[in-house]
């Protein structure tokens, strides 16, 4: 059993604890939002070419497991960066410096959800029509 | 400090960057703060808006628009110039930071009360030319604090202690990680030699960027 995060989202997927996450396609799509197809990795319009290697770093078959595909080296490979557990079995794939940068540059502040100190979920898209001072502190 | 000018058109969203809940419930308790107090113990925001201290700001329009990217929130990098032999800050650097703190207060007050009309809300160029760049490293950093967080509530402290490791080499301009991650003090403080190390090892570098206001 393998964890995938992002920030967003937690699941539990069948694969193998290993230096790098090879999910089948079901899970690919379910950890990732992302789906593999005949011209690579995919998600809404944009696709990201499977790599002419096909030296199988990026998909393989499983004899037993089926068709796979190497998600943490397609993060990679979009610019982004992935950090996996030193036992391999939880992943994070985490959010590209190009992407942080572009949203930051757009002037449109990045939406999240986080809880109160009762548990109870706020948003910051929950504050729209008022002005927000988003303001951070910490106890250490 | 805020809570008068918090109205119909204006609300302040105050969040604790901190791993451990109960290490910053009891300031919440003491403070009983009219405004929301969120917890964000992954940090998410220095990912997301490329935070890299405590207290750090972003002012955000009625339209959802950022009009002051990411800043200081009122405070000055004032800790090269703690009195050790004293136990406190060189007199003339204290009435800095409090010089800064007000103007920072005023700055606020008046965006709450003006909106768009208010000096201190940037247009779009200015405030793009002031949004902190992120680097790979940083990213990367933020991708590995978050998973150390997480392995750190499974109860993997070795592990999530390598990854922090990483995040600190990865991205050395973040106090948020830094202190985050490192030894506390009985108080809870990251204040121990390390830290001071590490301020005493920025020499003249200036660690805030100057902001259009008195004192900061």
């Amino acid at each position: 059993m393998v964890t995938v995060l992002t920030e967003t989202s937690e699941i539990g997927v069948s694969a193998v604890a290993g230096d790098a996450l090879w999910l089948n396609s079901a899970d690919v799509e379910n950890a990732t939002g992302w789906q593999i197809t005949a011209e690579g990795f995919c998600k809404d319009d944009v696709c990201v070419a499977r790599p002419a290697d096909a030296g199988g770093d990026y998909v393989r078959s499983h004899e037993v497991r089926g068709d796979e595909v190497n998600v943490s080296a397609f993060w990679n490979l979009m610019g982004k960066p992935t950090a996996a557990s030193p036992r391999g079995d939880v992943w994070f794939l985490g959010a590209g410096a190009d992407a942080r940068n572009d949203a930051l540059l757009s002037l449109e502040a990045p939406d999240f959800t986080l809880p109160d100190f009762d548990g109870k979920l706020h948003s910051l898209s929950d504050f729209r029509r008022k002005r927000v001072l988003l303001i951070t502190w910490a106890s250490w | 400090m805020f809570e008068q000018v918090c109205d119909e058109d204006f609300v302040i969203l105050s969040v604790a960057m901190d791993a451990n809940i109960e290490a910053a419930r009891p300031w919440v308790t003491e403070a009983a703060p009219s405004y929301v107090t969120l917890i964000d113990q992954n940090h998410l925001l220095s990912s997301l808006y490329n935070m890299v201290n405590v207290p750090q700001a972003v002012w955000i329009d009625e339209q959802g628009r950022v009009v002051r990217p990411t800043e200081t929130g009122g405070s000055i990098d004032i800790l090269r110039e703690f009195d050790f032999a004293a136990g406190g800050f060189k007199p003339e650097a204290a009435a800095r930071a409090q010089v800064a703190k007000a103007s920072y207060i005023d700055a606020v007050k008046d965006w709450a009360v003006n909106g768009s009309d208010s000096e201190f809300a940037y247009d779009p160029k200015q405030a793009r030319s002031r949004v902190p760049s992120m680097s790979e490293d940083m990213a990367a950093a933020h991708t590995k604090f978050q998973l150390g967080q997480y392995l750190a509530r499974q109860g993997r402290a070795d592990e999530a202690e390598s990854l922090f490791a990483e995040c600190r080499d990865l991205h050395p301009d973040s106090w948020n990680i830094f202190r985050e991650t490192t030894e506390k003090m009985d108080s809870g403080i990251a204040a121990g030699e390390e830290f001071w190390g590490k301020v005493m090892s920025l020499g003249d570098k200036q660690y805030y960027a100057t902001i259009d206001m008195e004192g900061m």
